[in-house]
C-alpha cells in the first residue's frame, strides 16, 4: 500500500515538473464548426483549394467511414470516441497569407518553437536540416528549398502538393494505404489537412535529413496528417519525424496516414520520435495516437527501414509495415515503445513478402513501468511466388516495477517452403543488482534506470540519424523518470 | 578513516527476519590497508554491502563513519560520492552500455554530487586511457558492453579501474582474487598497491591467504559468525592458512 502512494507521489511529480513541452500557444485559428459531415468534408476542401478529384476522394472515405467498425483487436482500452465533439480544420490566421520566409511567420510560433528547444533559425544555421512545419494542420514555414530544388527534390505540404505537382499526389495518394484500410485510415483520408510531400527524382541522394516537426495546439482539434513519400529509382532519403504535444485536459484524437513508395533500387529511411502528452497522473488528458504507416517496396531491391522512438500519448496504435514486392526488397522495422504511467501501447509492424529474395528484419525493444500495458504486435507474412525470403525478429520486452504489463503477439504465416523465419523473444526485469552495481559508482536511482535502459534499447537507438539519437537518449531518461523508488 | 561502531544488520528471509551482522567493531586509519578473512557463510559480503549502502539489509544498530560523517542514512550514490567504492565479487552485466559510457556516467554523477565541474568527452578519454593502460586494459575493451562476455580476469581488472578513475577514499574489495589465475591475480594486485597512499584506506575481503602475499595487509581480522573475532598482523592470515578457520571457529569451514 504504502509502495503505491509513494509511487503516485512521484508520478504526480514527474507529470507535475517535468512535462516541459506542455503550454500553449494563444493564437486565433480559423476553424470549421465543430463536428463531421459531408459539409465539413466539403468546407475542409474547399478552404485547401482541392481539386474535383481530391474531393470526390475525401467523400467517398467519409461515407465508407460511416460504415467501418472501430478496430477492436488491439490491447487498448478507452472509452468511445465522439466524433461529433471535436473540430476538423484549424489554421493560424496568419497562415491565410502565406507566409514567405521567416520573418513572415507569427513571433509566437517562432516562441512555442523556441520552448521546444527547436529554434529554427537555429536549425537552419547549424543543423542543415530542413523543416517543413506543421502547425495546427498548415505548414508555415519550409526551409532549405532552394537547396532541394537544386538536387530536383520536391519536398512540400501535401496541400502544395495538391496544386503543384497534381500528377503525382493522384498517382500515388491511397495507393499504399487505400481509404477504406482501416478506420482511423479513413476518417483521415476524409479529413485530412495537412502534412508532408516528397519527391525524389531518379538517382537521387537527397541531400539532407528531412524534417518535420508536427505539433497539436488546438482544444480539441484533432490532427490528420497525411504524408506521402515517393523514392523514384536508385534514389535514396532520409526523414526525421518528431513530435511534442502541450499539456490538455481532454482525449486528442491524432489519426495520421504515412505512405512511402520505393522504386528500383530506392531506399527510404523513416525516423519518428513520438512524445505526445501521455495523460495526467491519473491517465486523462493524453493523446490517442492512431497512425497507419506502411511502405510499399514497389522495385527490385529497394529498402524501406522504419526507426521508431515512441515515448508519448495515452495510447498508440501503430503498425509501420512494408509490403515487398519488389524482387530483391527490403524492409526493416526498428521501435523503441515506452510507456510509464497509465500509457498503452499496442505497436509493431507488418512484413508482408511478395517477391523474391525479399528479406526484413524486426528489432522491437518495449520498456514497461507504472501502471502502464506494452504490446508487441507483429504480422511475417510470406505469400506463395515469395521465393527464399527470409525474416529475422528480436522482440525485447523490460519490465520496470510490479504493476506494468508486457505483451508480445507475433503471427507467421508462411505459405512458401523455402522461407527462412527467425523469432527471438525475450522478457527481463531490471534487477536489483544492476540498480545497485550503478547506484554504488554515483548514478542515482534514475539515471542508472536511463542507463540501464538506454543500453537495453541501443540496438534501434544507434539507428537513428545522429541529430536524433542525442536528443532521444535523453527522452528514454524523461520518459521514465518517476518509474522508480 | 572509516569507523565502524556495533553494527548489526539483518535480512528479511523465507523464514523470518536473519541477522547477519552481530556486532561489528572495525576502524580503519587512513593509509591503512586491513584485511578481513573468514569462512564461507560468516558475513564477508554482506559487511560490503552494509557498508556500500545495498537497501536489501537492515542496520538495526550501530553507525558507519567515514571521514567522521555518519553515513548510514546515505543511498549508495551518496556514499559513493563520499569517497566509498565496492569492487563486486560479482561484477554485473550491463548490456548496451559501452565501458566508455557507463565510465563517463559514473565519474560526472560523482563529480556533480561533488560540486565539481563535468569532465568533457576528452578529458574522460584521457582518463580512462591513462588509467587502463596501467592495469593493462585494452581500447578494445572499452568499446565492450559492461562486464558482457568478460572473462572473470577483466571483470576483476574492471572493477579496479572504476576503482583507479572514481579515486575513493574507502575501497572495499570483496573476493577480489576469487576467480583469478595468478597472473590476473598479480595485475589486479599490482593496481591495487598503486592506490595506496597516505589518505586512502582498504578493506580487503578475502577467503584465502593467497591475495594478500601481493597486497600486504597492516591488520587482519578474522571474522565469523557475524563477528570479529580475531585480529592481528599479517602472521595471522599465515596462521589461518596453516590451521584453517576451525582453529579459530570450533569448527571445520
Amino acid at each position: 500500500m504504502s509502495s503505491i502512494t509513494e509511487e503516485t507521489i512521484k508520478t504526480v511529480e514527474s507529470l507535475g515538473g517535468k512535462y516541459t513541452a506542455g503550454f500553449v500557444t494563444d493564437i486565433e485559428s480559423e476553424k470549421a464548426p465543430k463536428g463531421l459531415s459531408e459539409d465539413i468534408v466539403r468546407f475542409i476542401s474547399k478552404k485547401k483549394g482541392e481539386p474535383e478529384w481530391l474531393l470526390e476522394w475525401r467523400l467517398k472515405a467519409y461515407r465508407h467511414w460511416q460504415k467501418m467498425p472501430e478496430p477492436t483487436w488491439a490491447k487498448v482500452d478507452f472509452p468511445p470516441i465522439d466524433y461529433q465533439d471535436a473540430y476538423y480544420y484549424a489554421a493560424p490566421k496568419s497562415a491565410s497569407d502565406g507566409p514567405k520566409s521567416l520573418e513572415d511567420v507569427d513571433p509566437k510560433l517562432l516562441e512555442t518553437y523556441e520552448k521546444l528547444g527547436i529554434p529554427l533559425r537555429e536549425r537552419e544555421m547549424l543543423a542543415g536540416v530542413a523543416v517543413d512545419v506543421v502547425f495546427d494542420s498548415v505548414s508555415v514555414a519550409t526551409t532549405f528549398k532552394a537547396k532541394l530544388k537544386e538536387a530536383g527534390v520536391i519536398f512540400c505540404s501535401i496541400s502544395e502538393a495538391v496544386k503543384e505537382h497534381p500528377e503525382l499526389v493522384k498517382k500515388y495518394l491511397g495507393s499504399v494505404v487505400p481509404f477504406a484500410d482501416n478506420k482511423h485510415a479513413c476518417l483521415n483520408s476524409a479529413v485530412f489537412t495537412d502534412g508532408s510531400f516528397v519527391y525524389i527524382p531518379p538517382g537521387v541522394r537527397c541531400p539532407m535529413e528531412l524534417s518535420t516537426y508536427f505539433r497539436i495546439n488546438e482544444l480539441n482539434t484533432g490532427q490528420f496528417e497525411r504524408t506521402l513519400i515517393i523514392a523514384d529509382k536508385g534514389s535514396y532519403v532520409s526523414y526525421l519525424e518528431g513530435c511534442t504535444a502541450p499539456m490538455r485536459d481532454t482525449r486528442q484524437l491524432h489519426a495520421a496516414v504515412v505512405e512511402l513508395i520505393a522504386h528500383d533500387d530506392a531506399t527510404i529511411k523513416y525516423s519518428t520520435v513520438q512524445n505526445w502528452f501521455p495523460g495526467d497522473e491519473n491517465g486523462k488528458g493524453g493523446i490517442y495516437n492512431f497512425v497507419t504507416k506502411r511502405g510499399l517496396c514497389e522495385g527490385r531491391n529497394s529498402k524501406i527501414s522504419w526507426t521508431q522512438v515512441e515515448t508519448g500519448s495515452a495510447i498508440t496504435w501503430k503498425y509501420p509495415s512494408c509490403i515487398l514486392k519488389g524482387d530483391g526488397s527490403q524492409g526493416e522495422f526498428y521501435s523503441v515503445a515506452i510507456t510509464n504511467g497509465h500509457q498503452q501501447a499496442d505497436t509493431g509492424t507488418k512484413m508482408i513478402h511478395l517477391g523474391k529474395n525479399t528479406r526484413s528484419r524486426i528489432v522491437s525493444k518495449g520498456i514497461s513501468a507504472g501502471k502502464s500495458d506494452n504490446t508487441y504486435r507483429g504480422l511475417v507474412k510470406i505469400m506463395p511466388k515469395a521465393e527464399n525470403a527470409r525474416n529475422f525478429t528480436q522482440c525485447d520486452s523490460l519490465l520496470i516495477g510490479d504493476n506494468c504489463g508486457a505483451h508480445t503477439v507475433p503471427y507467421i504465416e508462411s505459405r512458401n517452403k523455402t522461407a527462412n523465419l527467425e523469432h527471438e523473444a525475450t522478457t527481463s526485469k531490471i534487477s536489483e543488482d544492476q540498480m545497485f552495481y550503478c547506484t554504488q559508482r554515483g548514478l542515482s536511482e534514475e539515471e542508472a534506470v536511463a542507463l540501464i535502459v538506454n543500453g537495453f534499447a541501443r540496438e534501434v537507438l544507434q539507428n537513428l540519424p545522429m541529430e536524433f539519437a542525442v536528443e532521444a537518449q535523453k527522452l528514454v531518461g524523461i520518459s521514465l523518470e518517476g518509474s522508480v523508488g | 578513516m572509516i569507523k565502524i561502531n556495533n553494527l548489526h544488520a539483518s535480512i528479511e528471509t523465507d523464514e523470518g527476519t536473519k541477522e547477519i551482522l552481530k556486532g561489528i567493531d572495525l576502524e580503519i586509519g587512513d593509509g591503512k590497508v586491513h584485511a578481513i578473512m573468514g569462512p564461507n557463510g560468516s558475513g564477508k559480503s554482506t559487511l560490503s554491502y552494509v557498508l556500500a549502502g545495498r537497501e536489501d539489509y537492515e542496520v538495526t544498530k550501530g553507525s558507519i563513519e567515514l571521514d567522521g560523517q555518519n553515513i548510514l542514512e546515505l543511498p549508495p550514490e551518496e556514499r559513493a560520492a563520499a569517497g566509498l567504492f565496492l569492487a563486486f565479487q560479482y561484477p554485473v552485466e550491463i548490456p548496451g552500455v559501452n565501458m566508455s559510457t557507463f565510465l563517463k556516467t559514473s565519474v560526472n554523477a560523482v563529480r556533480k554530487q561533488r560540486g565539481q565541474e563535468e569532465l568533457d568527452a576528452l578529458a574522460m578519454l584521457k582518463l580512462i586511457r591513462e588509467k587502463s593502460k596501467e592495469l593493462g586494459i585494452s581500447d578494445e575493451m572499452m568499446k565492450r558492453a559492461v562486464n558482457v562476455g568478460f572473462s572473470g580476469g577483466e571483470k576483476k581488472r574492471n572493477e579496479i579501474l572504476q576503482m583507479a578513475i572514481l579515486e575513493p577514499k574507502f575501497c572495499v574489495l570483496d573476493e577480489t582474487d576469487s576467480g583469478l589465475d595468478i597472473d590476473a591475480l598479480k595485475i589486479v594486485a599490482d593496481g591495487v598497491n598503486k592506490m595506496r597512499g597516505a589518505k586512502r584506506s582498504f578493506l580487503v575481503i578475502t577467503h584465502y591467504q593467497r591475495l594478500l602475499d601481493y597486497i600486504k595487509p597492516d591488520v587482519v581480522h578474522v571474522m565469523a559468525g557475524g563477528k570479529i573475532i580475531k585480529t592481528g598482523g599479517p602472521e595471522l592470515a599465515l596462521e589461518l592458512e596453516k590451521s584453517g578457520y576451525a582453529a579459530f571457529t570450533g569448527k571445520a569451514a
